[in-house]
Formats: structure tokens, C-alpha cells, sequence
């Protein structure tokens, strides 16, 4: 197992740790232990240390600030932590691999301002992120099989967008874009998604098909949430964990949440 | 020219002392070596009258008529042995002629007679005259001045001319002594002095008999190159605080154009181009008055203006339609420079213009011999010093300073509490480019004024804003004067050309390690 | 498809277009230059068959610019240094097959003789073999580009930042070529090529077949970067120009892509460098002023960015006018030029393709 870990980086990201292959022994996806993360003296991330099991559905809120983009930015690679360690499952150091690496051995992560293809159609943004060998000599050469096709086409039916297959993402309604976000997620086939206010911009009924969307992803993939939705959070959410400046202030359940006087203080209570 | 006139009136002021008449009769009517001997005693008199006679022995005045000898100006003519004036002009009168030998003697020992002027500029030019073609029959004179000499500087140099006289004829005693005089000089010829003692003729022999004179010149010589290479060094230092400087000048204004506002203009160097331009056609408007010398002062807010009209026209017609698409902002304005260089072209020609520095930006302060430091770039290191201290109070104490930095650091938000964002721009952009105007009016004291005067400083002055970081007055400032230092130090010891493309190549590498410059601050990342 | 980027190289349409050019460039101007006599209305000149073949080389060149650009994104503003090299790397080969031919009568180029050195210095190891230098017109160029580009793109420095490194290496260069010392003729550079391969290069059979070769590449060079941008390949170089972060947390490692896009758009450069000097006749450090490079980047806006055919037409577009303007009214060339630039970025963001495709 370990050494399918070290080789991810190696040799430069080309090969991958098949999702299957992640040693969660522990059940645990995701252990974050100790992160620190400054700015210019300003403290983003203070010591945080935050696990996640395998198959779990976690919601995260926290003011402005409270460090919760950050915390992705940590665990996908876009930011170095200044302390402290990332795993993925028991073997995979995630402080140590670039994002492409990070992505290839199973996490996917969704932005808070939705990021596609724009000039690419609804069909080209699923293929591009579509598991696969991601080598640039591969990408020269290579052409869709036939039950590659049909997984693009399972995606579009399950987000929603197979009218839209052959229709240039960036003319897709704000919501649309957020579920063809998603949707290049789950083509991805991660272990972990990470999704920083999936919700926003979404109809009401939008929203709910996302909520039920993530609960019936969860078991199979484990999911971090970001939300401000609290109506959202409440109704998708089994285990919360609240970050301020930079650390968990509480964890637990909506009620166990809801009912902590330091939350009050800091956040539910303004 | 100045000197030679200072000298003279001193001379003639004082010129009614007696001579002895025997000589003067032998400079008068005498043969060439007479004539020389004469020259000889006159300088050894060491007084006024005798230069005053050989002042116009120089200048032709010379004139014998019977026995006498009479100096003969426009104003009248005088005795040349009593200084008698006479009056009226006898007939049958001849000039004294001297030779090409004898006015060189006559020379020497003007300025061997000028050294005792009590006009401490007088005796400088005279000692530096005499460094290097002064005569043993001097010597006693360079002795007696020596004597009286109170000034550091002239004594120096008299030192010198007295230590290479000694060389060549004293005692031992006496050349070892000017050969450790020899080794105190700043003086960069006297290394040809102590290095023809060190000489070996064709047979490998010394053409220096005596050992110990060599060690000692040896000695003299390390001295005198150590003390050399640091005046080099202070040569260096002066000229990359001048070199950054003028980057600085020209990077303040993109400064704000670029690190501020974001906007890549490529006509940057043209606007300080149009500057040069400016401040040429303001000389040429001072050229017939007296005022001329004052033209500066005319010229630095015409530069700033004209730039700045310029670049608030671009603003409004190009490149307020471009804002958030960079890379177009870069090429429109690359078009812009081209026909701003072709307007230069066709109203002034291709050819560079010539501008005049006033007087008191010309000549300057001769640190070491062979080092100056001219007062055209000491009055530009002052310039750029003030132009960033004026732009530093301008945009963190006053309103406009205020509105800039607002719209650049959100437009949006700005925009909403009621800063009028659009004028904004167009403000800060014409402040840019008057600055970048201002940069060109004073490069046109140092440089030459041509069409592709702004090509020449667009990519240094690029350099000097990515390396500063973006946004950062205090990192424009270190990477200009950086550069400048970067970019003397290297030439001074690889080549100009070696040196800037080394420099080129180092800020290739480090954008790869700084991408957001030096001074950088590590924001939140935003997504991309 | 109905949207997206196109996955076919070419339609019936395109294919047929592609045919007449070739037909063009093989049969007719050969025809028109070789068979028909000098004084007949329809000959074409010498002249006339330089200029073309000369625009062929720009436009082989402006197809790779769009390749990075158009596609990844990446503006590069020294892309004229890659030309140059291309060109410098031939041209030496040139220069030794004047063999003693020279104003001088030595076995040595001109401007070495004139500088009194004795032996060939490093650099022209081996420059008397075709192969090698041939080699070189690749090599020379691609390293350049790959280690260039793998420390640019490894830290991630991109869009004008880039485009200003790129301006700054191709002034550096053209420093370094100036110098007598770099070895290369310094400022006059190389020029009174006598042979290549051992046939004159002057006679109109040469120059002809220089010209067809020259027409080959540009086709081959335009079908090569189409098949790219075809591809999943060229899916993802799009996807990098729009959204560099998703690329990455998609999974590739987009500092590969870029790498291999942007060494590949070298080398065509350098090609296409090669192919110039002969028909010219004259190459120097000029070749590599921030100038040239630029307006290799107008010829792509004009064209229109992104499309390939269009920085072709962009290319011929800009120097054919070059050239009326710099016969007729050389004074108002740069007026005209800078106005391209300023009235393509205003108003033309498409290029004249854009235009072509609104109209059809």
C-alpha cells in the first residue's frame, strides 16, 4: 500500500492510487492534525485538527474568515501548510503532492465561485474530467469508448443536463453550472469531494435535489460541505463542525451545535 | 579661458614694480637661449611684474624700439624694465618674436609665476598645468610656492609636479622621497611615472639602476592602486545611484500605471519620449532670451503637462475600453508607441535632437582626478528623490491619492460609496504618464533625445516594476536603485552588454521564484 | 457538434480549400514563376515569388504563436528570438557552403576574417554538415524553449507577466547577438549566401523549390496544429487557457501541457526560420528586436486567435501591407501598423475570421 503512496509523487503525479486502493483501515478518509496556515501575520489556520471518516457526510460552517476555504486550499495543495500534517486514508501524504496528484488519488473538490469550461460544451467539461490516464501523450491519442460514453452520459442524466450535452457550458444558468460542477466531480470518481457552498445561486428545488443528491453519495464517497445555508445544513446534515479563527470551535450534531454556548456566542448567536 | 582672465587681472593689477633691466633687455633683444635664460631669471624673481612681462611676451605685446623694451596694449604701452608708462609711441618699433620652444618655455613659467596668485583657482589651474610638463629650472619657484601654499588641493598636485622633478635629477635622498610622495597621489598618471622607474629595457635590464629606488616605487605603486581602484569604486557608486536614479524616473510613473492601476502600457517609454521632446521644444523657446539658463524651470512643468495630456487622451480613447483584458491593453498600447514614434519622426526628423544643459547643470565636482561626478545627474538624483517624495504625499495625503488606491484595490466597491471610478482612472492615468514626462524632461540633460528614446527605457522599466512587485512604491524604489547597482557593478567588471543581459537573465530566474515581485505581500490566494 | 470545440480535422469545405492552396503554392505559381516567359503579363516575378515565400514563413510562425495563445493562453512576446535561431542555426550551414567564395577568398566566413580569428570558434562545431545543422534548427530552439518554459511554467508565472519575461529574453538575446564575440557576425549578422547543398541559391529553380518546400510546411505545420487542437489534447490546452485551476484539480498536471505545446511552437519557429533565411538571404540580431516579436502576436489578432487559418490570413494580411506601405508611403507605415494593433484589439476581437463567421 505505502508504496503506492510514495510513488504517486515520484514519478511525478503520472501514476495513481486508484480510489479502491486508499488504506482506510481505521476508517478514516481525511486527518488533518495540527495545520497551521499564516498570511503576512495573520493567522488563517491555527492548529486545526480535523478527521474525516470513510463514507461520511461532514458539513463545515464558521464565519467569514473562520479559515474554511483555507482548510480546502490545504487539502488539495493549493496552499502549503506552515505546520502540521495531511493524510489521506492511513499512507498518503497530501502536504507533499501537487494539486493534479492530490486529484488523481481521490479528491475532488468543488469552488465556491462555480469553476467549468466555459468555452467548452456541457459534454467536453464531463469527458476532460472523466477518470482516465491524464498523461499529455495519452490525451494526443485517445478516443472515447463506448462505456466511457455511456458514463458521461449517466452523469448528465443524474445532474440534470442531458439536454444540454452539446450546448457551450458557459451559457448554462448559475445553478446548472453548479451541478455541472459537481457533476465533473462524481466523473472524477473521487473518494473525497469537497464542495465550498454548493448550494449558492440555487432554486429552492434545485437545492433539495442537491441535498438529496450528496446523501445518497455519501456511504460510497465520504463529503465535506462548506455551507451558509443553515436550512441546507440542517436538513442534509449528520455531523457538523464549526470553525472560528482558524480552529474547530465545536463538533457534533445540528442540536449538540446549536446548543453550545461558544457557538451562540461567536456565530449562531449574532 | 576663465582662469587665463582672473590671472590676467591680477597681473595687470600689480604690474608697476621695477625689473632688473639686463634681463629684460636679453628677453627683448637677446638670441633663442638668451632669451631662455631671461625667461629663467624671470620666473626666479617670482613677482607680479615679471609675469605681467612674460603674460605679454606670450600674448605678442612684445615690442623693442631703440634699446627699450615695451610692453605695447590697444590702451597704451609701458616700459617693459620700469613699467613707465610711454607716451607718444617712439617710431621703428619691432615685435619680439619666440618661437614654438620658447613659447613653450614662456608657458611653464607662466604658470610656475601664477602659482603664487594669491586666486586659489588661479593656483590650481597652474599646478595642473604643471603636473606633467614642468621644468627642473622650476623647481626652486614650485619649492617657494610649496612653502606658502595653504589649499589641500594644490599642494597636492604641486607636491606631485615637485616629487617628479626630484625623480629625475635629486640626490637618492631626494628621489626616495618623491617616490613616496609619488605613492600619496589620486592622481592616475603618476602610475606611468613609477612604472617607467620599474621598466626593463630590451636586455632585461632595468633602465633604473638603483634597487632600492625600485623597491620603494614598487611600494609607491601597490599604494597608488589601491587608492585608484577605490576612487574607481566611488566612480561606480556615483554612477549606479545616477543609473537608478533615472530607472527610478522612469519606473515611477509605471509605477502607478502598471503596479497600481494594472494597465500594461507599452507607450510608457514614448510619454517619456514626448517628455524629451517637450523640455527640447522649451529650450528652443529660451534660446534667443537671456533667460535661458532658467528654462528648467519652464521645461519641468511643460513635460509634466504635455505627458500627461497625452496619456489621459490614450486613457479616454483606448484604453479605458481594455480594462481586465491585459494582454490586449499590451498590444493596443504597443500600437500606440509606434505612432506616437512616427508623430516624433515627422515633426523632428529621425535624428536626435540636440538639448542644451543651462549652465549651472553643466561641468562637476571632480572627486578623484579622472572621476567627476557631473551636476546634470547630481540634479537628477535630486530630481528623482523629490518626484518620489511629491508622489508618495500625493497618493497617501491627499484625496486623489485616496480614490487611486481605493478603485484599484475594488472598483466595485468604490464605485458604490460614490468615487467616480471612470475619472479616477483617467486622473491616475495622466498622472503616470506626467510623471513618466518628467522622467524624459530630465533625461534629456544626460542622453540622447531621439524617436527611440522611449524604446530604449520600456523594458527596464518593466523590469524595475516586476521586480518591485506590483502595487509597491518602496519595492519600485529598491529594484531601480538594485538594478542600477546591478547593472554598473557588472559592467565595470564584464562589459556593458554582458552586464544587462546578465541582469535580463537574473530577472527571468527570479520572476520564477517572486512572480508578485520582491516586496510582494503574500495575500489570500484568490481563485484563478 | 453543436458546440464545443470541433473534433474533425477538417469538413469537405476545408479540405477543398486546402486542396486549391496547395494547388496554388505546387502547380500554378511554379507554372507562372518558371514556364511563362519574362515578358508575358501573367509571369511572376522573382520578386513577387520571395515575397510569397517569405509571407508563407510568417505565417508558419503565426500558426504556432496561436498555438500557445489561441489555445493555452500563453502570450509570448519572443517568439521572433526561436525564428532567429532557427534562422542562425541554417544560416551558419550557409555560410560555410560559400566555402571560399568570400570577399576575403578564405575558407572561413567573411566577417572572421575580418575580426582575424584563426579557427572556428565553439559554436560552429560541425556546421559545414547539413544533417547537423538541420538538427540544430530544431534542437536549438526547443531546448531553449522547454528549459525556459519549464521554470516559467513550474512556478507558474503567467499572462502579461510571462508575455514581459518573454520580451525581456528575446532583448537579451538580441544583446548577445550583437556582440562580434558571440560568434554569429554580430551586427550584420550573415548574409551572401552563396550555395545550399551545393546548388546556387539564386537561380530561379532554387529559389522555386525553396518556395514549395516552404508551402509544404505550411500546410503540414497548419494540418499538425489543427490535429493537435482536435484532440483531447487540445480540449484540455482550452480548458487550461479558461480555467487553469480546475484543469489541475481535475487531475493534470497542466505544467506538462504547456511544456509540450510551448516547445512544440519553438521548434515550428525555429522550421520556419530556417526556410526564411535562404529565400531572403540575409539573417541578424534585428530578427529578435521586442519589435519583430510583437507584431508576430498582431498578425495572430488579425487573423483572429484560435482558429489557426486565421493567423495565416492574418499574417499575409499585415505584410502584404507592409510591404505596399514601405514602397509607396514608407513614412506612413508605422502610423498604419500601430493603428492595426490599437483598431483589432478595439474592435476585432475575433479577427477577421470572427468577421468571415458572422457574415456566413
Amino acid at each position: 500500500m505505502s508504496s503506492n503512496a510514495t510513488s504517486a509523487h515520484e514519478s511525478g503525479g503520472f501514476s495513481r492510487v486508484a480510489s479502491g486502493d486508499l488504506d482506510t483501515t481505521h476508517g478514516v478518509v481525511l486527518y488533518l492534525e495540527d495545520i497551521s496556515v499564516s498570511f503576512d501575520g495573520f493567522k488563517a489556520l491555527n492548529k486545526l485538527t480535523l478527521s474525516i471518516d470513510s463514507g461520511e457526510l461532514r458539513c463545515v460552517i464558521g464565519p467569514n474568515g473562520a479559515g474554511k476555504t483555507t482548510m480546502m486550499d490545504v487539502i488539495t495543495g493549493k496552499t502549503r501548510p506552515d505546520e502540521g500534517t495531511v493524510f489521506f486514508g492511513q499512507t498518503i501524504d497530501l502536504a507533499k503532492m501537487s494539486e493534479a496528484e492530490i486529484s488523481t488519488a481521490g479528491v475532488g473538490r468543488k469552488f465556491q465561485k462555480p469553476t467549468i469550461f466555459e468555452q467548452h460544451s456541457v459534454f467536453e467539461n464531463l469527458e476532460l474530467s472523466m477518470k482516465a490516464d491524464k498523461r499529455v501523450r495519452k490525451t494526443l491519442f485517445s478516443k472515447l469508448r463506448s462505456e466511457q460514453r455511456d458514463r458521461i452520459a449517466d452523469t448528465l442524466g443524474l445532474i440534470r443536463l442531458k439536454e444540454n450535452s452539446d450546448q457551450i457550458a458557459g451559457f448554462l444558468s448559475h445553478g446548472q453550472k453548479q451541478w455541472l460542477e459537481i457533476g465533473m466531480l462524481l466523473m472524477q470518481e473521487p473518494r473525497l469531494l469537497l464542495l465550498d457552498e454548493p448550494v449558492a445561486g440555487m432554486s429552492d428545488e434545485e437545492t433539495e435535489r442537491t441535498g438529496e443528491l450528496f446523501q445518497s453519495l455519501a456511504g460510497k464517497h465520504s463529503l465535506v460541505v462548506v455551507e451558509h445555508d443553515m436550512a441546507f445544513i440542517e436538513k442534509i446534515a449528520r455531523k457538523i463542525t464549526v470553525l472560528h479563527e482558524g480552529s474547530v470551535l465545536a463538533e457534533g450534531s445540528m442540536s449538540q451545535v446549536q446548543n453550545d454556548p461558544k457557538v451562540i456566542e461567536v456565530y449562531l448567536g449574532r | 579661458m576663465r582662469i587665463l582672465l582672473i590671472g590676467l587681472s591680477w597681473l595687470v593689477a600689480s604690474g608697476a614694480l621695477a625689473l632688473d633691466a639686463a634681463t629684460v633687455n636679453k628677453l627683448g633683444f637677446g638670441d633663442g637661449d638668451e632669451k631662455i635664460a631671461a625667461i629663467a631669471a624671470l620666473v626666479a624673481e617670482g613677482d607680479p611684474a615679471a609675469a605681467a612681462l612674460l603674460q605679454a611676451a606670450m600674448d605678442g605685446e612684445l615690442q623693442v624700439a631703440g634699446k627699450r623694451v615695451l610692453i605695447v596694449k590697444r590702451e597704451g604701452a609701458v616700459d617693459a624694465a620700469t613699467g613707465a608708462k610711454v607716451s607718444p609711441l617712439p617710431e621703428g618699433r619691432e615685435d619680439v618674436i619666440f618661437n614654438n620652444r620658447l613659447r613653450r618655455e614662456l608657458g611653464g613659467a607662466l604658470a610656475a609665476l601664477w602659482l603664487i596668485s594669491p586666486d586659489r583657482a588661479v593656483r590650481l589651474a597652474a599646478a595642473k598645468e604643471l603636473t606633467g610638463n614642468a621644468d627642473e629650472a622650476m623647481l626652486p619657484l614650485i619649492k617657494k610656492a610649496l612653502a606658502k601654499e595653504t589649499d589641500a588641493g594644490v599642494k597636492q598636485l604641486l607636491e606631485l609636479t615637485q616629487a617628479s622633478l626630484e625623480l629625475k635629477t635629486g640626490a637618492k635622498e631626494s628621489r626616495l622621497g618623491a617616490v613616496r610622495t609619488l605613492g600619496q597621489s589620486t592622481n592616475p598618471n603618476t602610475k606611468m611615472l613609477l612604472l617607467a622607474i620599474l621598466e626593463k629595457n630590451k636586455e632585461g635590464v632595468f633602465t633604473e639602476p638603483d634597487e632600492d629606488i625600485r623597491i620603494e616605487a614598487q611600494k609607491s605603486l601597490r599604494e597608488l592602486e589601491a587608492r585608484l581602484a577605490w576612487g574607481e569604486r566611488a566612480g561606480v557608486l556615483f554612477t549606479s545611484v545616477s543609473l537608478g536614479s533615472v530607472l527610478l524616473l522612469a519606473a515611477l510613473g509605471l509605477a502607478i500605471t502598471y503596479g497600481l492601476m494594472g494597465v500594461i502600457n507599452m507607450a510608457h517609454g514614448e510619454l517619456i519620449m514626448v517628455g524629451a521632446y517637450t523640455t527640447y521644444v522649451v529650450q528652443n523657446l529660451f534660446k534667443r532670451t537671456e533667460f535661458f539658463d532658467w528654462y528648467p524651470l519652464a521645461a519641468v512643468p511643460a513635460s509634466f503637462l504635455v505627458a500627461a495630456a497625452v496619456g489621459m487622451a490614450l486613457e479616454r480613447l483606448v484604453i479605458r475600453w481594455l480594462y481586465g483584458r491585459p494582454l490586449e491593453t499590451l498590444l493596443a498600447t504597443w500600437g500606440i508607441s509606434l505612432m506616437l514614434i512616427q508623430t516624433v519622426r515627422t515633426i523632428f526628423g529621425a535624428a536626435n535632437v540636440q538639448v542644451e544643459n543651462p549652465a549651472f547643470m553643466s561641468g562637476g565636482i571632480e572627486l578623484f582626478t579622472g572621476v567627476v561626478m557631473p551636476w546634470s545627474r547630481i540634479y537628477i538624483i535630486a530630481f528623482a528623490a523629490l518626484v518620489l517624495f511629491l508622489m508618495y504625499c500625493l497618493l497617501t495625503k491627499t484625496r486623489l491619492g485616496l480614490f487611486v488606491r481605493g478603485v484599484t484595490q475594488n472598483r466595485a466597491m468604490a464605485s458604490c460609496v460614490g468615487v467616480p471610478t471612470a475619472r479616477v482612472d483617467t486622473w491616475a492615468f495622466g498622472l503616470g504618464s506626467g510623471i513618466a514626462g518628467l522622467a524624459g524632461c530630465a533625461l534629456s540633460q544626460i542622453d540622447n533625445v531621439g524617436p527611440n528614446l522611449g524604446q530604449n527605457y520600456i523594458v527596464d522599466s518593466f523590469m524595475v516594476v516586476v521586480l518591485g512587485g506590483v502595487g509597491q512604491l518602496a519595492g519600485t524604489v529598491y529594484a531601480a536603485l538594485g538594478l542600477g547597482f546591478a547593472n554598473k557593478l557588472l559592467e565595470a567588471w564584464q562589459g556593458a552588454v554582458l552586464a544587462k543581459i546578465a541582469v535580463l537573465v537574473f530577472i527571468i530566474f527570479f520572476i520564477q521564484k517572486r512572480p508578485q515581485g520582491m516586496f510582494a505581500l503574500k495575500g489570500r490566494a484568490l481563485d484563478a | 457538434m453543436a458546440g464545443g470545440i470541433s473534433r474533425r480535422l477538417y469538413g469537405p469545405r476545408g479540405w477543398a480549400i486546402l486542396a486549391l492552396c496547395s494547388i496554388a503554392i505546387f502547380v500554378v505559381m511554379p507554372l507562372l514563376n518558371l514556364a511563362v516567359p519574362a515578358h508575358s503579363p501573367f509571369h511572376v516575378s522573382a520578386y513577387w515569388v520571395t515575397l510569397f515565400g517569405k509571407i508563407m514563413c510568417y505565417a508558419i510562425v503565426a500558426v504556432a504563436l496561436d498555438l500557445v495563445w489561441g489555445y493555452a493562453g500563453i502570450l509570448s512576446l519572443g517568439h521572433g528570438l526561436f525564428f532567429a535561431l532557427g534562422g542562425y542555426a541554417f544560416g551558419m550551414y550557409l555560410m560555410r557552403q560559400i566555402g571560399s567564395d568570400g570577399q576575403y577568398r578564405q575558407p572561413m566566413p567573411d566577417f572572421m576574417v575580418f575580426l582575424d580569428w584563426k579557427e572556428f570558434p565553439w559554436q560552429w562545431w560541425n556546421s559545414d554538415s547539413f544533417l547537423w545543422c538541420a538538427m540544430l534548427v530544431v534542437v536549438v530552439p526547443g531546448l531553449l524553449a522547454y528549459v525556459f518554459g519549464y521554470f516559467a511554467f513550474r512556478s507558474r508565472v503567467k499572462g502579461v507577466y510571462l508575455s514581459i519575461i518573454t520580451q525581456a529574453l528575446t532583448f537579451a538575446a538580441m544583446l548577445l547577438f550583437f556582440r562580434n564575440a558571440t560568434g554569429f557576425g554580430g551586427n550584420n549578422g550573415f548574409t551572401d549566401f552563396r550555395r545550399i547543398l551545393d546548388i546556387p541559391i539564386a537561380t530561379p529553380q532554387t529559389r522555386m523549390a525553396l518556395f514549395a518546400i516552404t508551402g509544404a510546411t505550411l500546410i503540414g505545420t497548419l494540418l499538425l496544429a489543427r490535429w493537435l487542437t482536435t484532440s483531447r489534447f487540445g480540449r484540455v490546452l482550452a480548458a487550461i487557457r479558461d480555467a487553469e485551476q480546475r484543469v489541475m484539480f481535475c487531475g493534470y498536471d497542466t505544467v506538462h501541457y504547456k511544456l509540450f505545446v510551448w516547445t512544440l511552437s519553438a521548434v515550428i519557429c525555429g522550421i520556419a526560420g530556417a526556410l526564411y533565411v535562404p529565400q531572403v538571404g540575409i539573417i541578424n540580431p534585428g530578427e529578435m528586436s521586442p519589435a519583430n516579436s510583437i507584431e508576430i502576436a498582431i498578425w495572430v489578432a488579425v487573423g483572429g486567435r484560435g482558429t489557426l487559418v486565421g493567423p495565416i490570413l492574418g499574417a499575409g494580411l499585415v505584410n502584404g501591407a507592409k510591404s505596399f506601405f514601405t514602397q509607396a508611403f514608407p513614412e506612413y507605415w508605422l502610423f498604419a501598423l500601430g493603428l492595426i494593433f490599437i483598431l483589432v484589439t478595439l474592435f476585432l476581437p475575433h479577427g477577421v475570421m470572427g468577421l468571415l463567421k458572422k457574415r456566413a
